[in-house]
């Protein structure tokens, strides 16, 4: 038996999908009171070996010891029995119950009748201790994110956990709403509770962490690091495998003509609701220009008005004077606009065809592709394998279906579909979201070649490290509407603007543009 | 036409319509769509009625007609539930099933002779009240009474009770439930064989006490249909759906009446002088419920109307999200 001091002790989890080997003999081991953080690349396995930890998966082999003492969890429940709560990146909470109903799910108490309203003052009571503001009689719809998180934190903290797995919580916060996160959690440690923090954000594990694991492919990269004696570069290197380069060198570069102006868009999204009011953009020739905020603020929204798949409400997108919204979104690609959309199985690709299908789904209207009424094949092959190799997509041949790609290549599909046909205007909506450390190289690169060439980009991304590495100019859209653009990539003026304020400190005042 | 007479068999006939649709409503929250009601209705019908003349007990009846309809959900909650199957064929089929094993075993059951019905009463001091007291409280079956209880009674377990909660979380993200310690698989068990039961109930409420007999597959001649298109029309709530059990009820024996008189308010009445039209009267509560079923399909419909998230949608553990 290990030694009795830590709060969690797992050794040599192995856990197996079909097909996959998730967790291979992974150890950890967390003390009482730390902020213990587990990093690694998308699909090292950190989530799985953490759900192992909380019950929702049964290890095929291994052990856990929880103070000392060997658990066998069958349930989730098990787990908080013993002190384990998890947070889970996507929320585990029931939209259309209340705050106090999502936290007293599951539990033995009340054991009949519901009775609200005391419930509600415990509940009130917990928040204060920890800091977590959030109304108990609010239905989970009407939170905003960062607060149902908090309402998930509550939920173990109700229980009893001792320990608190956090998936990736920073993943769905403005940058303020992290350091807010951020300051719970120390006033938890201090409480004596211990918390893994699970991220592959490098920065973020940095700043909170007492100590790091880092896996990699399911296995532990090396022993647990302390957070003070390691830096970045070693980090990566060690989830990635290889070194890897942070700074991506961007040319300094005057910009040339307007070609896409955005003039007062409105529209509506999926339900009916107002998903933008009013949006004004104009983006130059060899420029990038970038779009932050949270997400579902109206992003995709105007990436689809742009692109002719929503139709707008008010005002009217131009490329190079021609009108292109409100018009089949064959007006766009014909004006030369190439779009990488974020639903890269539903939007950008379609997963049933080849590779060589996904590729010519532009320029098939187009000689030499098309013989008038037909397709030439022969041409369109040879295409596709010139485009593999530019491209270095990885996959058997050009007839595999865009399917059995991994996330990477097929990005590498679309973006050679994309930028093959010499783009005037890009839209990118996360372009690099989900891909693994060394294809978000790639995609940047192609990027900035592409402002090299002369596009005009707008780039839509939740990452603002990489907004700030890539674009010229970055505006923020809050609840559709874009409250500023700042020139100087100033973070604090684009996050404080990404929480919704409006008033921004003095001295960022002059920056703020149309 | 009588109005308190139409409004008095209209309750009566409602109340079948009523147990139906809240036993779906508590099945549909825990996420189980279950389309075989018309199957489960008419073998508990044949059940109550077979047990009853054989045996000469008609609260034996409801018991074995509830028991029946009970099991034969059971057949569905273990497609829909253990083996994920698609709800909608799972339930057709049971409404295939349930059919035929009552016509099967209800051979010969509608020549067996008179049999000891469900007591009917009128409540004291209650059935004094003018007008509704007529209609509402005098010289109803039992089952009635029970009916007015009943939905009340689920409308407060789904929203007052830690149980309930526990159902509507299932119904609207059994991951979460899941997550919370809520056994997913045994709570959809136990409110599709709930609703099972007050299927069976209805059915037991036919024929026994509502229109009696056993008159095969028109012993419920599509009522089944009706509490689904209920169920969405009260948008998943025990006291709305009461109020259009009783609604729909009062329809059908309306319909019945309008082709009595010769003479509708000053005008020649058309459903007299042309018999065949009454059959598009009797079409309006199905076309209505063809209506609501499409309608109530549509995604954007859903939300609105406040569907379970969940609904229909099998739960395995694992899967992210519903």
């Amino acid at each position: 038996m290990p030694e009795a001091v830590s709060a969690v002790e797992m050794r040599g989890i192995v856990k197996r999908f079909p097909g996959v080997l998730a967790n291979d003999r992974v150890d950890f081991d967390l003390r009482q009171g730390e902020i213990h953080a587990l990093l690694g690349e998308n699909g090292a396995g950190k989530s799985t070996l953490m759900n192992v930890l909380a019950g929702l998966y049964r290890p095929e082999d291994g052990a856990i010891w929880v103070h000392g003492a060997p658990v066998n969890f069958r349930s989730p429940r098990d787990a908080i029995v013993h002190g384990i709560g998890m947070v889970h990146q996507h929320f585990m909470l029931v939209p259309s119950l209340t705050v106090t109903e999502n936290i007293l799910l599951g539990l033995h108490e009340p054991r009949f009748l519901m009775q609200l309203p005391a419930y509600h003052k415990r509940i009130a009571a917990l928040e204060e201790r920890f800091g977590l503001g959030v109304a108990p009689e609010a239905k989970i719809w009407q939170l905003s994110v960062g607060e149902q998180q908090r309402v998930e934190v509550l939920k173990m903290l109700y229980r009893g956990a001792e320990v608190l797995v956090m998936d990736e919580p920073t993943a769905v916060l403005a940058p303020q709403e992290v350091d807010e996160l951020f300051a719970t959690l120390r006033s938890m440690t201090a409480e004596g509770k211990s918390i893994v923090l699970i991220s592959h954000k490098l920065n973020e594990v940095m700043a909170i962490s007492d100590r790091i694991t880092v896996l990699r492919k399911g296995r532990t990269a090396g022993p647990p690091l302390d957070t003070g004696s390691t830096s970045r570069e070693a980090l990566a290197e060690l989830m990635v495998g290889r070194k890897v380069l942070f700074e991506i060198s961007k040319d300094i570069q005057a910009p040339g003509d307007l070609v896409m102006s955005i003039e007062n868009v409105s529209a509506e999204n999926d339900q009916g609701l107002p998903a933008l009011g009013g949006v004004s953009l104009q983006i130059r020739s060899g420029e990038i220009l970038g779009l932050a905020g949270v997400a579902g603020n109206g992003q995709s929204e105007l990436a689809e008005v742009i692109t002719g798949l929503r139709p707008c409400t008010a005002g009217q997108v131009t490329i190079n004077g021609k009108q292109v919204s409100n018009l089949p979104a064959r007006v766009a690609i014909d004006a030369n606009v190439a779009h990488i959309p974020m639903d890269r199985t539903g939007v950008g690709s379609s997963p049933n065809l080849s590779i060589t299908d996904n590729l010519i789904m532009k320029a098939y209207r187009q000689r030499p592709i098309s013989k008038g009424w037909s397709i030439d094949g022969r041409f369109a092959r040879r295409h596709a394998t010139k485009l593999k190799d530019e491209y270095e997509i990885i996959a058997p041949s050009i007839d595999t279906q865009s399917r059995l790609l991994s996330g990477g290549n097929l990005q590498r599909v679309i973006l050679a579909r994309e930028m093959s046909g010499k783009p005037q205007a890009i839209v990118a909506v996360q372009p690099t979201r989900g891909l693994d450390v060394g294809a978000i190289e790639g995609v940047q690169r192609l990027l900035l070649e592409q402002r090299r060439a002369g596009a005009a980009v707008l780039l839509i991304s939740e990452e603002l490290e990489e907004l700030l590495s890539l674009a010229d100019r970055i505006a923020v859209i809050y609840e559709g509407e874009i409250l500023g653009i700042v020139e100087d990539q100033d973070q604090e003026a684009v996050g404080l603007m990404m929480a919704g304020h409006r008033e921004i400190p003095a001295k960022e005042g002059e920056r703020k543009s149309g | 036409m009588n109005w308190t007479i139409i409004l008095h068999a209209g309750i009566a006939s409602g109340t079948v319509l009523l147990f139906a649709t809240v036993g779906e409503v508590l099945a549909e929250r825990a996420g189980i769509l279950n389309l075989g009601l018309e199957g489960m209705m008419l073998i508990g019908a044949m059940s109550a009625y077979s047990m009853a003349i054989n045996y000469g007990n008609p609260w034996l009846g409801l018991v074995a007609g509830m028991a029946a309809a009970g099991l034969l959900s059971l057949v569905h909650g273990f497609v829909s539930i253990h083996l994920r199957a698609d709800q909608v064929v799972s339930g057709l089929s049971l409404t295939f099933l349930g059919t035929g094993l009552s016509l099967v075993f209800g051979e010969g059951l509608s020549k067996a002779g008179a049999v000891a019905l469900l007591p009917k009463f009128t409540l004291p001091v209650l059935s004094s009240i003018p007008f509704l007291g007529d209609i509402f409280f005098t010289n109803q079956s039992v089952m009635v009474y029970v009916g007015f209880l009943l939905a009340p009674a689920a409308w407060y377990y789904i929203n007052r009770t830690r149980p309930g909660m526990h159902m509507r979380a299932v119904g609207e993200y059994p991951a979460a439930a899941d997550s919370m310690g809520i056994n997913v698989y045994g709570v959809r068990y136990l409110y599709t064989c709930i609703g099972g039961m007050l299927a069976g109930l209805a059915g037991a409420t036919i024929s026994l006490a509502v229109s009696p007999g056993w008159f095969s597959h028109m012993t419920t001649s599509g009522q089944g249909w009706i509490a689904v298109g209920l169920t969405i029309f009260a948008q998943w709530d025990p006291l709305r759906a009461a109020a259009g059990s009783y609604a729909f009820g009062a329809l059908r024996r309306l319909i019945l009446d309008l082709q009595g008189p010769t003479k509708l308010l000053l005008w020649d009445n058309p459903f007299y002088y042309n018999p065949y039209w009454g059959f598009f009267l009797k079409m309006i509560p199905y076309a209505f419920t063809i209506a609501v079923l499409v309608i109530g399909s549509r995604e954007a419909m859903r939300k609105r109307l406040g569907t379970p998230a969940a609904l229909g949608v099998p739960y395995t553990r694992g899967q992210r999200g519903v």
